[in-house]
């Protein structure tokens, strides 16, 4: 069971605010699920090695040659918040 | 109007006026459209097909016109997932099927609309609103690439692409009654596709046929060094373009019939099967006993990848921005605002699921079912050429019937899912009508074996009329 | 002697090289050359983190990390692959870094340092390949600004992260591993440490075997060894006032020269780890043998072939081994002239000298070195002359030969200067009665005149022995 303060917590680590009321309903739904997904506790894993890739492919990489960066104007074009070049946001703390 | 026609057709089309025309019909008939499939309609299209007249309509699309999935990055062309966190968001380059489209002539004819980042089956979460099925507006068109399917079922786009993490190509397929193939894992390149759960999606087409299927694979799929996952390996898709399933075998799961199948799907599938058999295939039932499991171990995953590949949004470079008094703050409130429930709710979950603690219970645990899930299918697939079973247990459903139980909604993928587990490739096609509604048959192959389902999927088109009866919600 | 390390001080130190010798960035082709850059140039889809981007591994970068690994005497892993390491801050541009976990590419290795009381073996924990964030600049202080702006230049280099056992006693030895470690690093030309940014170190400090404190954000190796005696002080005072030291993470604000706490909600992290799904796992162990045969002969190993090969001594095959550069600099000075000589003027001379200036021995060259090791051993000019044309090129350019005649350094001929002692001896024979007398300090008058006399050209020794000969017929 997810209780409402997890819920805040979590919300909290992936950055997404969430009051008070909403984390009640949050709570919910998310148990609701999470009841579901409980049910993989009967399949025996044991021994079983997880699937990261599909594919059994290893070593895939590139030569270091440069290619060719954006424009520092392509860059900042998504956003209105720049100064100088750079992007612009709120302090840190 | 736009004619309900495929790719040779249009071709021809071409031949005798000209791309500009062709071009013009179909943005002529996406301006009627009561489905709300297309969410941009790209301004340049016109002078792009201008552009190909001039050429002489050289490469295999020349002036054939595309609609392209909200999440498939398209240089100068809004891109947005549905999402109101991505509103504006301009990409500065193309995705490499962009790319290839481009270089084979193809027109993009604008961006359709999906479940908000792909997280759906109906299309319903989207920040532009649900697209309505063209053969029933009450009813969902699937999802999450419903604007794919809607748009080609109602002939506002001959062929389109979509994305599948969980079934979302072939659902919209199934429930508009059109084809779709998610190609196997490595097939297509990612790059530029903005991800929802990497390990487990592909691009992949929607036609009205499958030869169009098979032509569009020819110009989108193969090697691209920009995605590590994909795969170097040569094929000619419309190679496979015959009608011949003699001695194909067939494995039928009994797991893919299960609790809650709807009646008709299920007589239209065994009516397909039946077919196959009068035209020589052989059919025999199997047994894929982790199926059960999937579902759990699919949205664990998908989740988990997704809590990641979405924590870019933050407000910082692009999108919407929500301000706050620090950094931390404004990307909490940015987050809060930009994105719908379902996405959030999925968030949450994947985050909880790797999350200290939990990780081992939730994230470990649904890769080690990941790969009881594909070892079925190795074993199942080491026998039969082919497993056919229904694409959705049911057909499309009410709009709003689903959306406010994400439980009840997941529980519609369990035929898909599987597939992404394993990575193998599956396509859907039209195989009949339950009520009013069309029903698709999923035929799933052995890794890179795509030219056995698109064979066995010309073949049954050949010799079967489901897909010429046409939807009434036609512009 | 043995050091007793009274206040039981142990320091592990975390460093961050950056791999700017790399044509190109670790997931992307973006050029690493952007010191000089305005900011948002060296950008592209990949390392802005645009949604759809996917990474692809730079395989040299994959090479200079084994041979780092090999360097430090690590074990290079058999598989390894990226994870995501999931945080929130506005350098990062996917919301996570991409970086190594369980599996780093080089596990367990040791370097030796000099420490307090002779040689000392810190172990290496690992290293492990990461990308670099973008670079903050805070409108002010870090929590009052007036807002960040963010350059993402940076964002996507190859960095590798060496992570240490708590093996230092002290700064000085964390100085020292530094130090090594710098050294070993130039030799493997993976990196340019001139460079801003180039290594920069996070430290774990404990005192009396007690829980650990982590310093963060320390750019320089004078603001490590600063930052932990900083650390040390403040933890022992603590203790003393009746405090305890918990786990925390503080940052080094360099321009005060202290550590501050950063226990604020937003840095509790649970950084949830995953295998990288964009990126294929490495099996690179097979690289190892032809990465062995691109290993340089490295610090150590130089330096005890020093010693043996040219006979120096210990301090100066040390100095002359911590850069590549100069020690590759005084082999071949060391092939044209004695090399004991040579040791003598590029250790202690040449390198003071360019130490002084902030110069390194790109500055001199080996031509000129030689020169002026061979006027002095040839006896045609003085050790000092020898430093004041070291000085002369260093400050105004042009080639020794020209310098000796410009300044006539050339000593004197014998003739003028046993001239200049007979004139000396005739002209001040109060100095000669009483050196005669047994006064020894009347010598050193006479030694001045007959220095005064050949304008200071002659060597004050040879004047001293031919007046002492004259005097003593
Ligand atoms: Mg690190
Ligand atoms: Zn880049």
């Amino acid at each position: 069971m997810i209780t409402k303060e997890e819920v805040e917590h979590v919300g909290w680590l992936a950055r997404i605010e969430i009051d008070a009321k909403q984390s009640d309903a949050y709570a919910v739904k998310l148990n609701s699920v999470l009841d579901y997904f409980g049910q993989l506790d009967e399949v025996d894993t044991e021994n079983v090695p997880p699937t990261y890739h599909v594919a059994d492919i290893v070593n895939v990489f590139r030569k270091d040659v440069v290619q060719e960066s954006m424009p520092q104007e392509d860059v900042l074009a998504n956003t209105e918040n720049k100064q100088e070049g750079n992007f612009k946001a709120p302090r840190i703390m | 109007m736009a004619a309900w026609t495929d790719i040779s057709g249009i071709i021809q089309k071409i031949a005798d006026s000209s791309a500009e025309e062709v071009t013009a019909a179909y943005i002529e008939t996406i301006g009627k459209s009561r489905i709300n499939g297309f969410t941009t309609v790209w301004d340049e299209a016109i002078n792009v097909a201008r552009e190909i007249d001039a050429k002489g309509h050289a490469g295999p699309l020349a002036g054939v016109p595309i609609a392209i999935k909200e999440n498939i990055s398209t240089k100068g062309l809004s891109t947005t997932c549905s999402s109101k966190i991505l509103q504006g968001y301009v990409p500065p380059y193309d995705a490499h099927v962009i790319e290839r489209l481009k270089e084979a002539g193809a027109v993009i004819l604008g961006k359709t609309n999906m479940d908000e980042f792909a997280m759906g089956t109906s299309t319903e979460s989207s920040c532009y609103g649900p697209t309505f099925n063209p053969w029933d507006m009450d009813r969902v068109p699937g999802g999450s690439s419903g604007g794919s399917a809607a748009v080609v079922a109602a002939g506002e786009a001959p062929v389109s692409l979509g994305s599948d993490t969980g079934g979302s190509v072939r659902c919209p397929a199934a429930f508009c009654g059109v084809v779709g193939l998610k190609p196997t894992y490595g097939c297509i390149s990612r790059y530029g596709l903005i991800s929802y759960a990497n390990s487990l999606e592909q691009i992949g087409p929607l036609a009205t046929n499958v030869a169009d299927i098979a032509t569009i694979m020819d110009v989108v799929a193969g090697y691209d060094h920009r995605d590590s996952t994909s795969i170097n390996r040569e094929n000619t898709y419309s190679d496979a373009l015959k009608d011949d399933v003699k001695g194909m075998k067939i494995g039928v799961p009994d797991e893919y019939f299960g609790e809650g199948i709807d009646k008709d799907v299920e007589k239209s599938v065994w009516d397909a099967i039946g077919k196959f058999e009068d035209m020589g295939a052989t059919y025999e039932k199997v047994s894929m006993p982790h199926t059960k499991y999937a579902l759990a171990s699919y949205y664990i995953i998908a989740m988990s990848e997704a809590s990641s590949n979405l924590a870019r949004f933050d407000g910082t470079r692009y999108g919407l921005r929500t301000e706050g008094e620090n950094w931390h703050v404004m990307a909490s409130k940015t987050r809060a605002e930009g994105f719908g429930t379902e996405v959030k709710r999925r968030i949450l979950l994947g985050t909880y699921a790797l999350s200290a603690g939990y990780h081992d219970k939730y994230y470990l645990k649904a890769l080690k079912v990941r790969t009881l899930v594909k070892q079925d299918f190795d074993k199942a697939l080491a026998n039969v050429d082919v497993l056919m079973a229904p694409t959705m247990p049911t057909p499309a459903f009410k709009i709003g019937e689903k959306i406010e139980d994400p439980l009840s909604l997941y529980l519609a993928d369990v035929n898909t899912v599987p597939v992404n587990l394993a990575g193998v490739p599956s396509i859907s096609v039209p195989c009949g009508f339950a009520g009013d509604m069309p029903v698709g048959l999923q035929i799933i192959g052995k890794h890179f074996d795509e030219n056995t389902i698109i064979k066995a999927a010309y073949s049954f088109e050949q010799n079967t009329d489901h897909n010429s009866r046409r939807p009434p919600e036609v512009a | 002697m043995v050091y007793e390390n009274p206040d039981g001080v142990r320091i592990g130190l975390e460093v961050h090289v950056q791999l700017n010798k790399l044509n190109t960035k670790l997931f992307c082709g973006c050029s690493t050359n952007y010191h000089d850059s305005e900011p948002n140039t060296h950008v592209c889809p990949v390392c802005l983190g645009l949604p759809g981007s996917l990474p692809v591994i730079n395989e040299k970068a994959v090479e200079f990390a084994i041979k780092i690994g090999l360097a430090l005497n690590c074990n290079i892993v058999e598989q390894t692959q990226f994870h995501r390491k999931n945080y929130y801050y506005p350098d990062l541009p996917k919301g996570f870094q991409t970086t190594q976990y369980d599996f780093p590419i080089a596990g367990e290795g040791k370097i030796v340092i000099e420490g307090e009381d002779g040689e000392r073996v810190i172990r290496i924990t690992r290293a492990h390949m990461e990308e670099d964030p973008g670079r903050l600049q805070h409108m002010g202080s870090i929590d009052k600004s007036k807002g960040t702006l963010i350059n993402y230049n940076r964002s996507g280099m190859t960095l590798i992260e060496i992570v240490s056992e708590p093996d230092m006693r002290s700064p000085k030895e964390a100085r020292r591993y530094l130090d090594k470690l710098r050294s070993i690093l130039d030799y493997l030309d993976v990196f340019d440490g001139d460079l801003e940014g180039a290594m920069r170190v996070d430290a774990n400090v404990s005192v009396y075997m007690g829980e650990r404190v982590e310093v963060k954000n320390i750019s320089s190796f004078k603001g490590a060894e600063r930052a932990l005696l900083y650390e040390i002080m403040r933890q022992k005072n603590h203790i003393r006032r009746g405090g305890e030291i918990t786990l925390e993470t503080r940052h080094f604000d360099e321009a005060r020269g202290v550590t501050l706490s950063m226990r604020t909600k937003e840095t509790e992290n649970d950084y949830r780890y995953f295998p990288e799904p964009d990126l294929v796992p490495l099996r690179v162990a097979d690289w190892v043998p032809e990465v062995l045969k691109t290993l340089p002969e490295l610090p150590d190993a130089k330096r005890d072939r020093f010693i043996k090969e040219y006979g120096i001594i210990d301090m100066h095959a040390r100095a002359l081994t911590t850069e590549i550069k100069v020690a590759n600099f005084y082999e071949e000075v060391a092939s044209k002239v004695d090399p004991k000589a040579a040791a003598v003027w590029v250790a202690d001379i040449l390198k003071g000298e360019l130490n002084y200036r902030d110069l390194n021995v790109d500055a001199f060259t080996v031509e000129d070195i030689v020169s002026v090791i061979e006027l002095v051993t040839s006896n045609k000019i003085t050790e000092q002359s020898g430093v004041e044309i070291i000085r002369a090129v260093l400050d105004n350019g042009g080639k020794p030969q020209d310098i000796v005649k410009e300044k006539g350094l050339l000593k004197v001929e014998d003739d003028i200067v046993a001239k200049a002692v007979e004139e000396a001896i005739a002209e001040n024979p109060e100095a000669v009665a009483d050196y005669r007398a047994g006064k020894e300090k009347s010598l050193n008058f006479i030694v001045g005149k007959v220095m005064q006399k050949t304008k200071g050209r002659a060597d004050a020794r040879e004047a001293r022995e031919k007046l002492l000969a004259k005097l003593d017929e």
